[in-house]
């Protein structure tokens, strides 16, 4: 099945970006598609490359880049959320790139189900 | 070794059934208005779409909003902007798309409010219809 990935969440203050990240693993590990992940809300922050959790933690931001070069999964960060955030191109962090909302309703259209993590 | 990344999907010709559940009050958070700037996006897609206010959500439609104090910007009469949206779909024959505007009853009867007292013209549902119209939806996005 192709699902359709979205995270409304910052990492770190807030479950719902590890559950999706472990739904999104799980998904593709078993043979499933996940074309895209698209963060929203202050999950914008998933992006950030300027986040430094302590060593002993998961990084996010790291293993959200990972998962998407090994399984070819386009993260996708709003840019309207992103602004108003701070987040930026300067501080992307890899894996990650900016775009436009029509990319949710795109990811709605293009697969079966759309899966959102949030509050 | 990486994998490739596709960045663009081919949804030509593709119509689905988008809901957007608003479940919390205008100004304590930004939820509300975020979900309000996806909903907007989803017109220039021409899909077909339920608004649905629930909980707290009921809150955002309310008449008569004045955000001066807080020194916050009043979003609330975007929320018109989607009701034209609406009329445009209902009249013009070119555009091919339903939209919908509901509210779920106990939410609203709860908060001791009206049909009255909001700013755009809603259909009243109760929970278990719009829980029917919720499983009739491809996309259901909440915030």
């Amino acid at each position: 099945m192709k699902f359709g990935v979205m995270v409304n969440e910052g990492p770190f203050t807030h479950q719902a970006s590890d559950t999706a990240y472990r739904f999104t693993k799980a998904a593709v590990e078993g043979g499933h598609q996940v074309p895209r992940v698209f963060f929203y809300f202050d999950g914008v922050n998933n992006g950030n490359k300027l986040s430094e959790p302590q060593a002993d933690d998961r990084n996010l931001v790291k293993l959200w880049g990972e998962l998407a070069a090994a399984h070819g999964i386009d993260l996708v960060i709003c840019v309207a959320a992103a602004l108003r955030r701070g987040m930026k191109d300067e501080i992307l962090a890899e894996g990650f790139r900016i775009s436009g909302l029509g990319q949710l309703v795109e990811l709605g259209l293009a697969t079966d189900r759309t899966v959102v993590f949030g509050d | 070794m990486n994998a490739e990344i596709a960045t663009e999907f081919d949804t030509e010709g593709v119509q689905k059934n988008f809901m957007f559940v608003n479940r919390k009050a205008p100004y304590g958070s930004i939820y509300a208005l975020e979900a309000l700037e996806m909903v907007l996006i989803s017109a220039a897609f021409e899909q077909n779409a339920v608004i649905a206010f629930i909980d707290d959500g009921v809150y955002q439609i309310v008449k008569g909003q004045d955000t001066k104090a807080a020194g916050m910007k009043n979003f609330s009469p975007t929320f018109g902007v989607i009701e034209m949206e609406k009329e445009d779909a209902d009249e013009d024959p070119d555009i091919d798309m339903v939209w919908r505007i509901v509210v779920e009853r106990d939410s609203m009867e709860q908060r001791g409010l009206t049909a009255e007292d909001f700013s755009i013209a809603v259909e009243v549902l109760d929970s278990a219809e719009l829980a029917d119209l919720m499983n009739a939806q491809d996309v259901v996005l909440s915030a």
